[in-house]
């Protein structure tokens, strides 16, 4: 420990000397872990998914501005990533850097795609502050692998407008499965042409993870068991929710589009101002308040409670990176208050750091605040299971077979759905 | 060939001459083909993960999983069922198109270029221009028709697309060999009382066969193999109701199961199987040209 303390001190002076537009330091790059890594004008290359494309752009640029190492910076469609970070691995062609949906690490951690971060992690003065959920979906064997590059969460988002116009009151939000129903049907009673009460990516397995996980969460119970191996989706708090959108379906509250939506477009009607209160991404709180006045709550469960799926991007170094202190660097960085106050979170995305929740740009806005303490709460999670992409996002998967059951078939096959997604996740 | 006395020394000549000018072509099918085959071939009995690469022997529990895999008699039935539906009508349709253009003098220039022109769109790209004009948000259609929202108007959407992106191609092949027919056989069929439909059924259809033959073949191996247009517009939804056997390689790589080594077994299986299915395609219909 104490030899701990004295690495990070040493590695902090050698940052404000780099800080000062010291020379190089060939201590660094001796072969010895530091907490800062090496900053010797190295070109990284980094490889994302489309999604985060705005938010990778500025730290990366952020970062090439403020450092010598330039991090050269590829954006990869969403729907080809895998197979091209697939193709990369098995040539060892991996780029230093890459981001992982936080729901594949545990895949992609297994399968040796990412390179042993854990004595540096240890290096981390604010280690024990970074997002749990991502370093545990990041762990496989008690190794760690991968850090937080972008947390993406959800919450209920509800039109203020259409509440008041609905006699709700619109400073509250549903604190209850039950009260989402209501108000939701309470929207759609105005009857106001092109208006519903709700939406929901009725063929997205992604989208309903990310909104209606966190629902049984809330409601005290789990959606699978420690290891990822077994579906306990049949639960009771599991089957109020599915209950809930039957309900909603039938009573014709959700937006039409909502069974095909492959989650293309499963955020703009409430954008559009055409959906009265929905589960919804935290990161697009500033685009959809540009158009719809905003009220968030977290997302709550049968008899209360408030959580959020801990999702977005995972990310680590490369298991063929021969520049590893370099990219070190970066992850350093990018834990730092300079990437996420200044970049991350004056764009308005959550920072994945607890001790910096509470930043001058999220005080100006509390609808933020309320966001970063519901991402806090020990009823948030991010789901760790290997086989997680099959099971549940790829189109077609049990899971969605599930769903559309619940929502649209026929309920009584919930047993034999969740056992099939059973036998996908213990494959 | 006549039996002509040659010199041995300008015919090794002649065969190395020959050896060189096939030697490009053989390279590219060695290269192209037979590696990417044995590759296949390799990873159809390896257990083969997409991060993890080889990691051994894995037949025959590859093929095992692969024809076990819940999506697999599903995929099977829908891939066969597209197409029985795209040929019977693709062809119908060409054929249609081709003797009305063979007809017709005075629109022909205009008729024949109109059928043919989605034939220079590629495949992907006319996919994506129906999923515009199927998708909710940019339907010039009114009114909130679902065209890809339940199994059957997917399949029949899809349909629509391949029709209209592949008709002009197959009465092109049609209209080529309606042009080889002698104009006298018509004359005979004439003079002997033949009326039109006597005409097409007798002397016209049997001596479009081989012409007939080669679409089928191209029609059905094609549909056999769709992907591009299921990928693009149905992503195999709703409900897996349109996975195709092609698609169901590609999930078992990329989406979820990232199994080369299961779904390079069930590529080989549908090499197998297309292998049979062609080899009965000319068999029959060689034998009714007898």
């Amino acid at each position: 420990m104490r030899r701990t303390l004295a690495v990070v001190a040493i590695a902090g002076l050698l940052a404000s000397a780099a800080a000062c537009g010291g020379d190089d330091d060939k201590n660094a790059s001796g072969g010895e872990i530091t907490a800062e890594g090496v900053d010797d004008g190295t070109e990284l290359a980094l490889w994302t998914r489309a999604p985060l494309e705005l938010q990778a752009r500025k730290l990366v640029e952020a970062y090439n501005k403020s450092h010598k190492n330039q991090v050269k910076l590829t954006i990869v469609p969403n729907d080809d990533y895998v197979a091209k970070v697939g193709a990369a691995a098995g040539s060892g062609d991996l780029p230093d850097l890459f981001a992982a949906d936080i729901v594949y690490v545990p895949n992609w951690t297994k399968a040796g795609l990412f390179a042993d971060l854990t004595d540096r992690i240890k290096l981390l003065p604010y280690a024990d502050k970074i997002n749990k959920g991502h370093l545990t979906a990041g762990t496989f064997e008690d190794k760690q692998y991968v850090l937080p590059f972008v947390l993406d969460l959800s919450v209920i988002f509800y039109n203020k407008k259409l509440y008041k116009e609905a006699g709700l009151d619109p400073s509250k939000g549903p604190t209850t499965i039950d009260e989402f129903k209501e108000q939701a049907l309470a929207v759609q009673k105005l009857g106001k042409p092109g208006v519903f009460g709700t939406y929901f990516g009725g063929n997205c397995g992604g989208c309903n993870v990310f909104t209606w996980f966190p629902m049984i969460w809330a409601s005290g119970q789990d959606v699978m068991n420690p290891e990822g191996t077994q579906s306990l989706l049949d639960g009771a708090a599991a089957q109020k929710v599915y209950a809930t959108w039957r309900e909603l379906q039938e009573a014709g509250a959700i937006a039409p589009g909502a069974k095909d939506e492959t989650g293309a477009t499963w955020v703009a009607a409430f954008q559009q101002g055409k959906v009265g209160v929905m589960p919804y991404p935290a990161t697009l709180l500033s685009t959809a308040a540009k158009t719809v006045d905003v009220g968030v709550v977290g997302i709550p469960g049968v008899d209360g409670g408030a959580s959020t799926f801990v999702g977005g991007d995972g990310i680590g170094i490369s298991k063929d990176s021969k520049k590893s202190e370099q990219a070190w660097n970066f992850l350093t960085w990018l834990t730092s208050e300079a990437a996420q106050v200044d970049v991350l979170a004056a764009n308005d995305s959550t920072v994945s750091r607890t001790d910096l929740a509470d930043n001058k740009y999220a005080q100006k806005d509390p609808r933020v605040v309320t966001v970063n303490q519901v991402a806090a709460s020990a009823q948030s999670k991010t789901p760790v299971a290997v086989n997680f992409q099959q099971a549940f996002n790829a189109p077609g998967s049990p899971w969605m077979t599930l769903v559309r059951n619940q929502v649209y078939g026929d309920p009584s096959t919930l047993g034999k759905d969740n056992a099939a997604l059973t036998d996908s996740l213990a494959q | 060939m006549a039996p002509t006395r040659i010199r041995s020394a300008s015919r090794s000549r002649r065969a190395w001459t020959g050896w060189a000018y096939a030697a490009p072509t053989a390279l590219f099918v060695v290269v192209f083909f037979v590696l990417p085959i044995v590759l296949v071939g390799r990873m159809s009995v390896s257990d083969w993960g997409l991060f993890a690469g080889n990691r051994g022997w894995n037949a025959p529990e590859n093929f095992t999983e692969a024809v076990g895999d819940r999506l697999f008699w599903p995929a099977v039935w829908f891939t066969v069922k597209y197409t029985v539906v795209t040929t019977v009508i693709l062809l119908g349709l060409a054929l249609g198109l081709a003797l009305l253009v063979q007809e017709s003098s005075r629109w022909t220039g205009i008729l024949r270029t109109s059928f043919l022109v989605p034939s220079a769109l590629g495949l992907a790209s006319a996919s994506l221009l129906f999923y515009a004009l199927y998708s909710p948000q940019a339907s010039p259609f009114p009114g909130q028709i679902s065209f890809l929202g339940t199994p059957s108007s997917a399949l029949w959407s899809t349909v629509a697309l391949i029709v209209w992106r592949f008709a002009g191609f197959y009465m092109l092949l049609l209209l080529v060999g309606l042009q080889s027919i002698p104009g006298d056989v018509y004359e005979a069929a004439r003079l002997d009382g033949a009326g039109r439909w006597q005409t097409f059924r007798h002397v016209t259809l049997p001596l479009l066969r081989p012409s007939l033959a080669l679409c089928t073949i191209l029609c059905v191996t094609g549909s056999l193999l769709a992907f591009d247009q299921f990928y693009i517009l149905t992503k195999g939804g709703p409900d897996n109701s349109t996975v195709t056997i092609v698609q169901l390689v590609y999930n078992m790589a990329f989406q979820g199961q990232n199994d080369l080594g299961r779904a390079a077994a069930l590529s080989i299986v549908v090499l197998a199987a297309l292998l049979v299915v062609n080899l009965l395609q000319f068999r029959t219909l060689r034998g009714k040209e007898r």
